[in-house]
């Protein structure tokens, strides 16, 4: 029944699309479209909440295959998690999409990319999986490439096809390797298969290629601060909450489920946890280092990636050891952490698509004071940066303390190298966490309190009401999974146990709305005391400072203490702000350098400081890529103007050779 | 009986790999032509001979297609046409024809060695013919590679398409429909070829390909 139904959903978005493309320059289109957009997905929503498991085989596709769907306890957890992301997109695009400049090249693709993405999930052999992630990888660059005339969309957009087209190879490599067992291209039959370990090691390996760049873990993740930042706003919404964990469901599908437990080995966790305490590290790094709003909450978003990534090396090292407890547990933080991460980071791209609507402008460094013009929007924007720097009690301290949990049990691992291993994942985590607060420190302090830094600020005005419907709708929805956390994690455990064969306990049952991750061990939290504490102590010392402090009017001197007028260019910036980080891990992560220049003496002109940083990641990676195919191109570029008969020539020694190696290889 | 049939099945593609030898080393045009007529006539004979040891009726419209198009008309035209051209007394110099006949020599060896092997099991008479055919089209690919006047050019295009029948005909699978289909398509390519011929001429003064590659501006 529900697999009907998403069916039905998928195939009523490409008709909206189709029905998009035709009339997107009709006036009222805009809402009509994200409206539909909107209802579809929450009827694709209630069905994957509410429904069972099913599956269907559609006469579309290859002719001999058709197209398998199924939806398990894993497809509909995604699909609950995309089709939330999607409604909360286009509600808040109802508002955000009048702005657009150029909506006949948005409303087409965005019902698209959603149907890819749904598409995604459900398929359940490999040539529909393919299909929908090209589906899904197409629309969304049709998307990048909305804006189309700004030299760096058009870079974002090159970048990201090249990216997507790579990790769609190595996808379709990995269920190529997955489908030689049985010769088969259903999911069913690949689940079946005994693989030798080298060549379950190598699907491995390029699962975690393909997923990972598409969900843009380290070093793999150049395209995603371009990408993401370059589409509008609800796109960056749902690409950086929702189709990152797609790719993510496409590495628990392929890894988890179509290898199966009796292909796994222990060392698979390795490469996993490294990449994973590594993107969480970097990602928030990079972070702190960036002026521009939307980069840094790409960046953010890399940084959230990895902390899924290592909930998911752990479950993979406990399920090898036949934990499935401990397995039950990591996998339980990493769904959790992306669910979370989705709600929180796309009331975040809302909050930047609304600043950008109001001011023009993405550069923190030229914001400032926001909350007093949009104090609405900005309650959200709190909310959803607290639940990003995992504060209690919200939701993202809830996924990241199971996370914490789960490496607190690493010890019971028999392998020495785990053992070793885990606890210093756990400690880029416990750093990235860190980090990451000062990164949600900055980015809200400097854009949205102090006082205005440049003009841009001053016609600044609230978002619309939709916008705002959908960025406090998700800020709840953060409070609310903060606050209950064992709600969701009851909700995801069918999922987590037919994954990897265990699940936490109950977590509804126990007293006083306690979350209980391992039944024998006392570490327990309670998010409700939590919220209960930081509500009467702050109304506490709210009403003693009222109460206590004077109420005498005073009124100050003119030279006040030396200041009589504090510009703003007095405040902190950004660049001032996350100096100290930078100075500290900058030599190693971006080899950067900073140089000053002192006027000579009797010169009146200012000192300048100037920094140099380096991307590492591309320039060792992606630099001599780019060298050799563009050596090879130039080499190529003889053959593009030759005469016929060279043509001919050309043709004729081909044949002669493919002879000459029949004869000589028979 | 079989032997017999065999010998002159064989000896018919052999004379036809003959005469695609012939072919390479022909420089003057009328030659050339003279020996592409001869060439389509041993084609002819050499499918009408397979419709009879294969009692296969239809094969005789293919003889006569490739009797009365490629032997008679085309070659006529083709002569008319090198005399308006009024390039009947050019000589074509034949680039190392010596190296071009021992490269030729190789490619039938290349293509028996290529064949035999693989069509092992196959009606004698047909493996042969397909052996020799594939040696035909590698010598009239060679001579379309080799020459640079642009009929001589031609040439080597329907000494190429020759071999394309001989092979379908051995192989007995080629349907009817799609026999007369390739006979008119090569027709209608030497029409259009036979048009392109005219302009270049009209325009260049010469009918040698090199004036088109000087023209573009490009390497050699």
């Amino acid at each position: 029944m529900t697999a009907l139904v998403v069916v039905a959903c998928i195939a009523a978005l490409l008709l909206l699309a189709l029905a998009a493309a035709l009339g997107a320059r009709a006036s009222r289109a805009t809402p009509l479209v994200y409206g539909s957009t909107a209802v579809i997905c929450l009827v694709a929503f209630s069905a994957a909440l509410l429904g069972d498991d099913g599956a269907l085989m559609l006469p579309v596709g290859l002719p001999w295959l058709g197209a398998h769907v199924r939806v398990d306890r894993l497809a509909a957890v995604f699909l609950a998690l995309i089709d939330l992301g999607g409604a909360g997109a286009s509600l808040y695009a109802i508002g955000y999409g009048r702005h657009e400049h150029a909506p006949h090249r948005v409303l087409p693709f965005f019902p698209a990319f959603i149907a890819g993405m749904n598409l995604v999930v459900i398929a359940d052999d490999a040539y529909t999986f393919l299909f929908a992630w090209e589906l899904m990888s197409l629309a969304s660059w049709a998307l990048v490439m909305a804006d189309h005339r700004s030299p760096d969309s058009r870079r974002a957009g090159i970048v990201y096809l090249i990216m997507a087209t790579f990790s769609a190879l190595t996808l379709l490599l990995a269920l190529g390797l997955l489908a030689a067992t049985h010769g088969s291209y259903a999911f069913a039959d690949m689940r079946a298969g005994e693989l030798p370990p080298w060549r379950a090691g190598l699907v491995l390996t390029l699962a975690l290629i393909g997923a990972g760049s598409k969900a843009g873990l380290m070093p793999l993740h150049a395209w995603l601060p371009l990408a993401h930042p370059a589409a509008p706003s609800h796109v960056s919404a749902l690409m950086s909450g929702v189709m990152t964990k797609v790719a993510i469901y496409a590495f628990i599908r392929i890894v988890f489920d179509l290898l199966g437990p009796a292909n796994s080995t222990w060392w698979w966790a390795v490469p996993v946890l490294t990449t994973g305490g590594t993107a969480a590290v970097l990602g928030v790094l990079h972070a702190l280092m960036e002026h521009d709003l939307k980069r840094l909450l790409a960046y953010s978003t890399i940084e959230n990636v990895g902390i899924v990534f290592i909930g998911l090396g752990l479950a993979l090292a406990f399920r090898a050891n036949a934990m499935p407890g401990a397995a039950a547990l990591a996998l339980t933080a990493a769904l959790f952490h992306a669910f979370n991460h989705m709600l929180f980071k796309s009331v975040l791209f809302f909050g930047a698509g609304s600043v950008l609507v109001a001011t023009g402008e993405r550069n923190i460094e030229r914001l400032g004071g926001l909350i007093r013009v949009m104090p609405v929007s900005a309650g959200c924007v709190l909310t959803a940066c607290m639940a990003a720097s995992a504060l209690p009690p919200l939701n993202g301290f809830a996924s990241e303390w199971l996370t914490f949990q789960t490496i607190l049990v690493s010890p019971a691992l028999p392998q020495w190298g785990l053992r070793l291993l885990v606890p210093t994942v756990g400690t880029l985590l416990a750093l990235a966490a860190a980090l990451a607060a000062a990164c949600f420190v900055r980015a809200y302090g400097i854009a949205w309190l102090g006082r205005p830094r440049s003009a841009c600020v001053d016609g600044a005005h609230e978002a619309d009401r939709f916008s705002l419907a959908a960025m406090a709708g998700f800020a709840a929805l953060c409070v609310l999974a903060g606050l209950f956390p064992g709600v969701v994690i009851d909700a995801l455990s069918p999922a987590v146990q037919m994954v990897v064969g265990g699940r936490l306990q109950p977590q509804l049952g126990l007293p006083w709305l306690s979350i209980v991750p391992i039944a024998d061990r006392s570490s327990s939290y309670n998010a409700l005391a939590i919220f209960v504490f930081v509500f009467c102590a702050t109304g506490m010392g709210w009403a003693a400072l009222h109460r206590l402090g004077s109420k005498a009017v005073r009124s100050a001197r003119l030279w006040d203490c030396g200041y009589p007028d504090l510009g703003p260019v007095t405040e902190y910036t950004a660049a001032s702000y996350s100096q100290p980080i930078r100075r500290v891990f900058g030599p190693l992560v971006f080899r950067s350098s900073e140089s000053v220049v002192m006027p000579p003496p009797g010169d009146m002109s200012p000192a300048r400081i100037s920094k140099r940083m380096h991307d590492l990641a591309w320039e060792a990676l992606y630099q001599p890529v780019c060298d050799a195919v563009l050596a090879l191109a130039v080499f190529f570029d003889r053959f593009q103007f030759l005469t016929i008969r060279r043509y001919l020539s050309f043709v004729f020694l081909a044949l002669v050779g493919l002879l000459l190696a029949l004869t000589l290889w028979q | 009986m079989h032997g017999l049939a065999f010998d002159i099945a064989h000896m018919l593609a052999g004379a036809l790999v003959l005469l695609s030898l012939m072919m390479l080393y022909q420089d003057r045009l009328y030659a050339l032509i003279n020996v592409l007529a001869l060439h389509a006539l041993v084609l002819a004979m050499s499918v009408a001979w397979q419709a009879w040891v294969h009692d296969a009726p239809h094969l005789y419209i293919t003889a006569g297609i490739a009797l009365v198009f490629k032997a008679i008309v085309i070659p006529m035209a083709l002569r008319r046409m090198v005399f308006q051209l009024r390039i009947h007394r050019e000589i074509e110099r034949v680039v190392g024809s010596g190296l071009t006949m021992l490269a030729a020599i190789a490619l039938v060896a290349l293509s028996l060695e290529v064949m035999l092997p693989v069509t092992e099991g196959v009606d004698p008479v047909s493996r042969e013919d397909i052996a020799l055919a594939l040696s035909v089209v590698l010598i009239g690919l060679l001579m379309m590679v080799t020459r640079h006047n642009a009929v001589s050019q031609v040439a080597g295009f329907m000494s190429l398409e020759n071999g394309i029948v001989l092979a379908a005909t051995g192989a007995q699978g080629m349907p009817l429909v799609v026999e007369i289909s390739v006979a008119f398509s090569v027709l209608i390519a030497f029409i259009v070829i036979g048009i392109f011929l005219f302009r270049i001429r009209e325009r260049f003064d010469t009918v040698d390909v090199e004036a088109l590659d000087k023209f573009r501006g490009e390497r050699r």
